[in-house]
This record gives C-alpha cells, structure tokens and sequence, in this order.
C-alpha cells in the first residue's frame, strides 16, 4: 500500500506544513519507515514523485542521514553510543560484554531477528554512560545508567511482548 | 542560587503550562509584543551582552541586527541539534523547561520581525519533538501563539522540524539545507543567513541556551544579566561535565567560574587514586588541555569564559567539559575523536573529507602499536593541512584534539610507536 493510501491525513498534513513542497521529504521519509523500519525503493519512487524530485535525490537523503535505512535489519535497533565521553565512563566494555552475552558482533541481528546491535556517536546522555537508544520505525527510546544485566531483560522483554503479540 | 535557565531545578514541574505562567511565564513575551518596538528588544539584547550559547560565542542582539529590513519575510530558527560529543545541556531545558525556551523563541521573532520561527532537533530527540510539538499546541490554545497575540496585529507560528542523524547538521547552513529537504552540506558564505537564510529569506539561527535566556533579560533587564559572569562573557552557562569525574551532570554557573569549582566542587572530583590528565572544554572539537603537577593550579584557577579559556590554549566552545584521567593515554582519545569526526564529515569539501580518511588510518595505526615515528610526523602535518582550509568549521574541529595531543603529550606517542 502506497503511503497516500496507509496514512492519508498525516501525509497531508506533511505536505501543508512547509512554504515549499521538499521541506517535506525528511517527515515523509520517517513515515515510510514507521511500520518495517527501513524505506523500500517503491516508498522513495512514491515520496519523489509527490515532491517532485528525482528518486535518486531521495536515495542520497537516506543515504547521508543515519537514521535512515534501505535494509531491513531487527525490528529493533539498539544503538550503543561508544563515543569519547562514554567510553571513558566503560562503553566499549559494556557494548562487548553485550555482544557476548549475545553471541553476536556489532552490526549483527539476534537468532530471533528482533535486535540489531550498533555502535553510535554521541546521543547527548553522556552524563549517564553506558547508555544507548532503540530505534524502532520512527520512534526512539533512550535507555541511560544501564549495566549489561538490565540491558540483557530489556531485550528478554522484548522478546516475550513479540510471543504475546504474535498469540 | 536559583537558577535562570534550567529552573525546573528549583520548581520540579515547571514544565506544565499553569504552573509556567504562575511562576511569571509569558509576561516578557507579553511585555515585549504589547508595549516595545522591535528594536527596543534588539537593543536590550545588545546591551544584556548575551552571546551565542552554540559554541562561537557571537552576540546575539548583535545577529539580530544584521537582517535587512528591505526584504520579507524573516526566519528564526532554533538549533536543537545537540550533537557535539559532551554536550547534553539542550536536551535538559527542552525536557523540562520548555515554555522558557518557547517564550524565548517567540521573543526572538517578535524582535526581528518574523512570522515563523523553526526549531531543529537532532533526530534522535523525537520524544522530544513530540513533547515540544504538544507545548506549542498548549501556547497557541492559551494565545500565547497564532494570530493577533494579546490583542495585537502580530501573529506567530512555531515549528519543528526533525533531523535524522548526524553531526553537521549543527552547523547553521547544513540546518538550513536539511530543513529545506536536502543533505546536511553547509552552504558556501557569503551569502550569510542573515541575508539568504532559510527558503532564501533572511534567517537569524540561535542556540536553544541562547534563546532560553531570554524571557529573564526582558523581565530583569540588561543590566541584571550583565552583573552575573564577567565583563566580556556576561550571564550564567551551562556546563555539561562528563568523563572521569563523580559527579557528571549540566550544572548552570556564572561565566567565569573556574575549573576547579566545576570539576571538584559540582563534579565531586576524579576517582580515588586517579589523578586529573586533561581537559577537553568544548567537546571532541577542542583542544586538549594537558594537566600536570607542574601547571595544576594554573589551570584549575582559569575562569570558563569566552576569553580566559584561550590562556591555556584551548576554547570554551559549547562548554561541554570533558574530564580525562591518567589511566588514559592520547593516542586512544584521538582515535576516538578522529573516528567521530571522519564518520561526520559530510564529504563536501576535499581537505575535511580526504585529510579525515588519511587521520583516521594513521591514528589506527599508531594505536594499534603499528606506526613509526614518521607517522606521527605525518599525522601532525596532515592535520595542519586540514586546519583553515574547509568550507567549514567541522573540518578545524578535527584537527583540534590531533593536534594538541601530539604537541602537549608527546610521551604518549612515543611509546607506541617504532624509530
Ligand atoms: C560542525 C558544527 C556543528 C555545530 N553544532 C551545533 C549544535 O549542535 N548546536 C548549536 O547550537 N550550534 C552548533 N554549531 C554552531 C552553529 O553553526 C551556530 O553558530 C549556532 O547555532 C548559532 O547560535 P548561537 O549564536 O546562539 O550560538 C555547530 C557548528 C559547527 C561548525
Ligand atoms: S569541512 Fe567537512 S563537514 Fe564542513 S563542508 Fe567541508 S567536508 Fe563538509
Ligand atoms: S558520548 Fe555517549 S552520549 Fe555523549
């Protein structure tokens, strides 16, 4: 289903927000990767033809912004900010010891398909190192003072609320 | 001391609207449409002193002079970009004090006469968007937004508009280009934005601290602000203190304050049997600071301001202190420092995006024990090849660390490396 079809009143409202129409590209991009967390080409060819604009302009925008994506990955995204002020307070320690608790590397999905771990500049929680954000579609949450044990039931959590929905 | 910018500290739940407007809220924005000329304002502002909480540290009553009045209509727009490695002071007026930011932003168009103001958040800080998006709501049903304010013929709308992920896009062109639907590049200047800002019209862009203070210079006056801070950086700051230290946090002092009363006082000191190695007062941008028993006191008694900072060869920048230990050595920091900055470059201009590549392999190799001592040589020169040759300042702010760790802690590189 095209976005025009799924969100109708939000993507008007997106196109009457700007004084010119590509303003709107960055909102609807967002929309596109609200449901699978990623934004196919057929969302791109459909964002570009409403705004006018070539599909490889949009492609070069979700290219250059890191909270874009063209590739599926999990549906969540845990995003480690391994940055200077973090790492001093221990962050490349705590994303390894998650990377194996989980058995993967950074870039890597669980077995399950649910969390990507990445690795990520500063998200301004430097203060509350180790800390990190999920991404999921177009929503974030930031987690902050976190240690590897309550990392580990964040993700049991998330884990046992995909079997209930999936019930 | 109470504090004037992040006041939910002394009034927990200013962040609600009722209790914003018990405590004096939108009287200065009420003050300021009802009964002053918008160059009364410009001229207060000037005379507050208040300069740019973003890093550069301009004036901003100043900024605001400079927008033609032969061409319509007029932009403010509000950096919420908050991405330098260290600074997380935005994030916590916006979380908590919004309407102050809000008022403060409204000000600042009814000054220079705009219709519209945007605010730009990095995109990470959606809930915040949200939250921000639901205070405007809450403003233009209370009529402290929308048309004809207080009885009068001036209307205003705010927006925001939300990043999507990267660093350059703090600098004030790049925001621009993102907010007109584009790639984070910076624009080549001049033009300036007070000229050819956003859509082309002439665009004041201030900092979300910046913005926040002003409701309190419109109730207290210029000559209130101008006792607080000294005299050439007047006001209070918001420090953001992180690293090695007990007590990181934003802690909101006068401009002036010393080293020693942020790190040992508010910060609570290093850890136990940890001693202080350096200091990085304006982020991963800065120059590095070296501490040692030989200057310790020297630089603990320099007071944070825009000038002062430079005695020690440094910035205040965006004051984001970062506090470095002895059980760190330079080579990993500016491996860190060099990876941020070759990931954020935006590739436009040849020196920045090339000489970060170049940075990025020679600091991995001498971490990793690899390189020679012609590699620190050519690492020093390649930084100094990168240095004032950009289209803007991100491509300076990476040499900064590189350079200064290489000058000021020499010992640190010469171990790693071979002859
Ligand atoms: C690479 C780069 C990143 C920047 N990031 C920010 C930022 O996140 N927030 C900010 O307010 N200013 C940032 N600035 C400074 C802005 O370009 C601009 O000077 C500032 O927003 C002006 O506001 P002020 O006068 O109130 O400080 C950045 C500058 C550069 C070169
Ligand atoms: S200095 Fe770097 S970030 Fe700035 S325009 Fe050039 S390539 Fe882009
Ligand atoms: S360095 Fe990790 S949030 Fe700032």
């Amino acid at each position: 289903m095209s976005l025009a079809e799924k969100y109708p009143d939000e993507v008007k409202a997106i196109l009457a927000k700007y004084p010119i129409q590509r303003s709107a590209v960055m909102p609807l991009l967002y929309l596109s990767q609200r449901e699978t967390g990623y934004i196919s080409k057929e969302s791109m060819s459909e964002i570009a033809a409403m705004l006018d604009l070539d599909i490889t302009e949009v492609a070069s925008i979700v290219g250059f912004y890191t909270l874009y994506h063209d590739e599926k990955a999990g549906k969540y995204r845990m995003q480690v900010c391994t940055d200077l002020p973090c790492a001093l307070r221990g962050a490349d320690q705590f994303l390894d010891a998650l990377c194996q608790n989980l058995g993967i590397k950074v870039g890597e999905t669980t077995p399950d398909g649910l969390v990507t771990l990445e690795s990520v500049m500063c998200l301004a929680g430097c203060d509350k190192a180790p800390m990190f954000q999920v991404q999921e579609g177009d929503k974030i949450t930031y987690h902050e003072n976190m240690t590897v044990d309550k990392t580990l039931e964040l993700i049991q959590a998330l884990q046992a609320g995909e079997k209930d929905a999936a019930q | 001391m109470t504090h004037i910018l992040l006041r939910h500290r002394d009034i927990p739940t200013i962040k609600n609207i009722e209790v914003y407007k018990q405590n004096g809220g939108f009287e200065s924005l009420k003050k300021v449409v009802t009964s002053l000329q918008p160059q009364q304002i410009i001229d207060e502002v000037k005379a507050s002193g208040l300069r740019g909480r973003g890093g550069a540290g301009f004036p901003t009553g100043v900024k605001w002079s400079f927008l033609p009045t032969n061409i319509w209509p007029h932009y403010v727009v509000c950096n919420a970009d908050e991405s330098e490695p260290g600074t997380f002071k935005d994030r916590e007026i916006m979380e908590n004090n919004p309407f102050q930011l809000l008022e403060g932003v409204a000000i600042s168009c009814y000054a220079v006469g705009a219709a519209e103001g945007y605010i730009y958040l990095r995109g990470e800080f959606q809930p915040i968007r949200d939250f921000l998006d639901e205070c405007i709501l809450q403003m233009e049903k209370a009529g402290f937004l929308g048309d004809n304010l207080f009885g009068t013929g001036y209307s205003l709308r705010l927006k925001t508009h939300l990043g999507a992920g990267a660093y350059i896009c703090g600098e004030e062109t790049a925001l621009l280009e993102s907010i007109e639907g584009k790639r984070g590049q910076p624009r080549v200047r001049p033009p300036f934005p007070a000229v050819v800002g956003l859509f082309d019209k002439p665009t004041v862009i201030n900092n979300v601290e910046t913005l926040t203070n002003l409701p309190a210079i419109i109730e207290k006056g210029a000559a209130w602000y101008k006792s607080l801070g000294t005299e050439k950086s007047p006001g209070v700051k918001i420090f953001s203190l992180s690293g090695n230290v007990n007590r990181p946090g934003n802690y909101e002092l006068p401009l002036g304050t010393t080293f020693r009363e942020l790190i040992y006082t508010c910060g609570a000191g290093l850890s136990e049997g940890r001693e202080l190695k350096a200091i990085m007062p304006a982020g991963a941008s800065s120059s590095i600071i070296r501490v040692d028993e030989t200057n310790f006191d020297k630089v603990m008694d320099i007071a944070m301001d825009y000038e002062n900072v430079q005695s020690v060869g440094s910035l205040l920048g965006s004051a984001s202190v970062i506090v470095i230990d002895d059980s760190h050595d330079m080579d990993w920091v500016i491996n860190k420092t060099v990876h941020f900055f070759k990931h954020e470059s935006c590739g436009k201009c040849t020196p920045c995006r090339d000489g970060n590549y170049w940075m990025l392999h020679l600091v991995e190799r001498i971490h990793h024990g690899e390189g020679t001592k012609a590699d620190l040589e050519l690492l020093h020169s390649v930084a100094a090849q990168v240095n004032g040759k950009c289209l803007c300042a991100l491509g300076d702010f990476s040499t900064m660390a590189v350079t200064s760790a290489l000058e000021r802690f020499p010992e640190d590189f010469a171990t790693k490396v071979k002859a």
